[in-house]
């Protein structure tokens, strides 16, 4: 990582000083040079080729050489939906500052506003990209940074649209303080391991906020998925790092937070679910320890389903959700402990802290619920209430070890 | 109509119940607050004694307002007064003095506790919105059994018995008929049976609030509709409103007919 | 100026009246007679609207008063139980009805003919039953009115009370007001009454002056007057 750091900054800082000198192409409407295409094919390896304000009516540029492409504010390059924007095929790239947009639409193809391909040490930073297609599409790539960009489409249905930064085969890239919404996925990574996305924002998309395929020892931190069809789904991968993000009103029929499916061996630590559907809906997966989260305000805060053993949960905040659990199996084989229940009930007598009396989590209701769904409307009705409190006097229909043995009495911070 | 508003209003608040009740709110509002130091739990605890109490609270003291009144109607209806508004008057200065109990006694300490500087300010408020109209609604059901007997124990008797209905039972009958009928399409049904009960009406309205998040995990169309838009919002305030005018009408229709 | 045609309640399955016919007109004192239960609060209470008629029709100064309310500003009524919420004071009582009635009534002339002075802060809740008569006849009459209808205005009073107020329906019925009672004093019938209405299971048996009662029954007093009457009906 340090390599690429010092390339860039090797790059980057010393351009401002040295306005038009050899080894830097402008690019403007009364230059030399008027189109961005010529700039690039003119350019030498390491030179910087400049874009001064203006639209620039370009698509299908490509950069095969080492070369730092940087715009003035309000520098643009318009595909004018004719095809891809700009395709990075070379080692050593920077592409700085610049605004694209207007990328192609098809069916068959991925049109990007920029791909990557099979580049090493790549830094894109600051681009502003809008109605776009796929966004930032990385193939093949490795050790480079994407970073400030912010990515703003127009999706609205699923089938037609693309991901904003997506990740294919890729190895060892940082992904941090971008803003990507209404795109398909936010973020998208298939196949790519030692993957850093951290500070984040992945709003408003039609799908996920961030997505896992297949991709190993990645680890997203610090980042907000808000208001997405669905937060972020991690499929079929592999120690997967996720600590302190937040997933937030992530609303609808088949809505989550977090979504694990076939996940063995992580720990999701500190994160913050308010106002889901579901905080995290679990599947098949096992051996997870889920520490400190604070799940506030949620449909479900957890919907375990299928099979999933010796996950731990521990020092999590349970507050004010609608259902805390919900589970469909009469079994249990999960460990709750030391969790913060706001609808707990008991009392602490020894006053070290914990209540005397070990806490309930799953509801009746809850089962209710799952076979009927239309039963939602009764939620909080009195009849519910004196129904669930006598299923937690004497469990029935919920697993009877289904149980926190020692509650907070205070959230744990 | 005003004046014997204003007469009944007046009467009960030199009556101990108005100070009992407004005690009542007020303790439970300190309680809730100050033993808790949880605005949101302090909310949902809220809306359930709403929800409960408020209508059981209403009609009992609205029957038993109405039988302990008969004196002062008694009197009133020799006089040069309409029928309709000396129980219109009477009916409203019960609810009001209902409801000002209720909004008192529950802003009072949450406007000490910083409830202006907080985000729960709306849904508090509509959370006294609901209380209110389920004042005007459980008071105008009882004086409508109390109208229709003269026997006071009856009267009590069946006003219980209606709250216990709505509050617990119909619920119950409810959700039968919702498992019984899983295999039918049931969005429309559940939503039109919850209009038809005020507490449910009530409830609902809160839950658009407390518990969106879950209630938009739900497939069906019309529940998407409903809650995930403000219709569902202007619907059960408009039923609402219909809950209080239909039984007032109906209350002050059995007036006009009856004997004294 | 009141007319009732073929007046029909019942309560329950229980008939109160059953086709009362009645007549009245000018000023004058009708004593309404009859037995418990021959309808004569019912049927004062439906000329009060208080009790709405099963059938039939009553007039006052030839407007019907089905559903009518305003009619009451010209009527005194004395009810026969005096009723009143018992946290007001008997001087906010007073105060009320005439903000009610958005009149001005004369109530303080009336407070000291009857000695209510004392009384006037106090709760009408702790008053003696007396008392509270005679906080009912102020009531009655503190408002000028062309009609006074009293179910029974004697009970509970003391005698000097009582001179009180026949002296003052003397004196109303002098200035032209027209005046139904209903009693079961048969003396105070023979020292105030005009006309004699006589009730019986829901139906007006006798209606005419003292001197027609008389000579009908043949008897010179009241008391047996009434009690021929009924005797007649039995046979």
């Amino acid at each position: 990582m340090k390599a690429v750091w010092l390339l860039i900054l090797f790059w980057v800082l010393p351009v401002p000083a040295l306005a038009s000198t050899p080894g830097q192409i402008e690019v403007c409407a009364n230059c030399p040079v008027t189109e961005v295409g010529d700039a690039l094919k003119q350019a030498r390896p390491f030179d910087t080729v400049v874009v001064r304000q203006g639209v620039y009516r370009e698509y299908d540029l490509v950069i095969d050489k080492p070369l730092v492409l940087m715009g003035d504010a309000g520098a643009v390059i318009d595909g004018e939906r004719k095809g891809e924007i700009l395709r990075v095929v070379s080692d050593s790239v920077s592409v700085l500052g610049l605004s694209l947009r207007n990328v192609g639409k098809s069916y068959t193809a991925d049109y990007a506003a920029l791909r990557v391909v099979k580049s090493k040490y790549f830094h894109l930073e600051g681009l502003l990209m809008e109605q776009l297609f796929f966004g930032i599409y990385l193939e093949k790539s490795s050790h480079g940074v994407v970073c400030d960009n912010i990515i703003s489409g127009d999706a609205e249905e699923e089938f037609n649209s693309g991901n904003g930064i997506q990740l294919w085969y890729c190895r060892d890239i940082q992904v941090s303080g971008n803003r990507v919404s209404r795109v398909r996925d936010g973020i998208y990574l298939e196949f790519s391991d030692r993957i850093r996305i951290a500070n984040n924002i992945s709003s408003d998309n039609v799908r996920y906020g961030l997505h896992f395929m297949f991709s190993n020892n990645d680890s997203y931190t610090d980042n907000i998925f808000e208001a997405n069809g669905a937060g972020v789904a991690v499929m079929f991968s592999k120690e997967i790092e996720m600590k302190r993000n937040t997933f937030r009103r992530n609303w609808g029929t088949a809505s989550f937070g977090l979504l694990l499916k076939e996940i063995n061996d992580a720990v999701i630590s500190q994160n913050r679910f308010e106002a889901n559907t579901v905080g995290i809906s679990i599947e098949g997966s096992n051996r997870i320890a889920y520490l400190g989260n604070t799940f506030q305000g949620n449909g479900w805060a957890l919907k375990v389903r299928g099979a999933c053993y010796t996950n731990t949960f521990s020092n999590n905040n349970f507050l004010h959700n609608s259902f805390d659990i919900s589970y469909n199996s009469k079994v249990n084989d999960n460990l709750f402990e030391k969790n913060y229940w706001s609808t707990y009930s008991g009392y602490d007598l020894d006053r070290d802290g914990f209540g005397d009396v070990p806490h309930r989590p799953v509801k009746l209701f809850s089962y209710i619920v799952n076979r009927t769904p239309e039963t939602i409307v009764l939620l909080r009705s009195l009849f519910m209430d004196l129904i669930d409190y006598s299923e937690r006097v004497s469990p029935v229909f919920t697993p009877d070890n289904l149980m926190d043995p020692s509650p907070l009495m205070h959230p744990s911070s | 109509m005003f004046k014997i508003l204003k007469y009944s209003f007046y009467d009960l608040l030199r009556s101990r119940w108005s100070y009992v009740y407004l005690g009542f709110y007020l303790l439970l509002g300190f309680v809730l607050l100050f033993l808790n130091q949880d605005l949101s739990k302090a909310v949902i605890t809220l809306m359930n004694v709403i929800i409960v109490l408020v209508p059981l609270i209403a009609t009992i003291l609205g029957v038993m307002y109405f039988y302990n009144s008969r004196e002062f109607t008694t009197l009133l209806l020799a006089q040069p007064l309409r029928r309709s508004r000396i129980f219109l008057g009477q009916y409203l200065g019960v609810a009001g003095s209902l409801s000002l109990s209720l909004v008192l006694g529950l802003g009072l300490p949450f406007a000490l506790y910083g409830l202006f500087r907080s985000g729960a300010i709306w849904d508090f408020s509509l959370l006294l919105l609901t209380g209110v109209f389920l004042n005007l609604i459980f008071t105008a059901l009882a004086f409508l059994v109390a109208l229709a007997n003269d026997n006071r124990i009856k009267g009590f008797g069946y006003a219980v018995l209606l709250w216990l209905f709505l509050a617990v039972i119909y619920d119950g009958l409810f959700l039968l008929s919702l498992i019984l009928l899983e295999e039918y399409p049931l969005d429309t049904f559940a939503l039109g049976a919850s209009l038809l009960n005020p507490i449910d009406l009530s409830r609902t309205l809160i839950l658009l609030k407390l518990d969106i998040s879950a209630l938009l995990g739900y497939t069906g169309a019309v529940f998407k509709s409903f809650f995930g838009t403000s219709l569902g919002l202007v619907i059960s305030l408009g039923v609402l409103l219909l809950w209080t005018v239909l039984p007032t009408g109906l209350m002050l229709r059995k007036a006009r007919s009856k004997d004294f | 100026m009141i007319h009732i045609e073929n007046l029909h309640k019942k309560f329950g399955r229980n008939p109160v009246l059953e086709g009362v016919e009645l007549s009245i007109a000018g000023s004058g004192i009708h004593a309404i007679l009859g037995p418990n239960g021959s309808g004569k609060t019912t049927l004062i209470k439906s000329i009060l609207g208080m009790v709405c008629p099963d059938r039939g029709s009553i007039h006052l100064d030839g407007t019907p008063i089905r559903g009518e309310w305003a009619y009451r500003n010209r009527m005194g009524y004395l009810p026969q139980i005096a009723e009143f919420p018992s946290n007001l004071a008997v001087a906010e009582l007073f105060r009320m009805i005439a903000d009610l009635r958005q009149q001005e009534g004369q109530a303080w002339p009336l407070i000291e003919r009857f000695g209510l002075q004392p009384f006037m802060d106090k709760k009408l809740g702790t008053l003696s039953g007396g008392t509270r008569q005679k906080v009912n006849l102020v009531l009655t009459f503190m408002f000028d009115a062309p009609l006074y209808i009293l179910d029974e205005p004697t009970s509970g009073l003391d005698p000097r009370a009582m001179i009180a107020l026949k002296t003052l329906i003397r004196e109303r019925k002098s200035s032209g007001a027209l005046f139904l009672i209903t009693t079961h004093i048969m003396p105070l019938v023979e020292e105030l009454a005009d006309n004699v209405i006589y009730l019986l299971e829901g139906r007006v048996y006798f209606e005419g002056s003292l001197e027609q009662l008389y000579h009908h029954t043949g008897e010179n007093h009241v008391e047996p007057a009434i009690a021929a009457i009924a005797e007649q009906t039995h046979v």
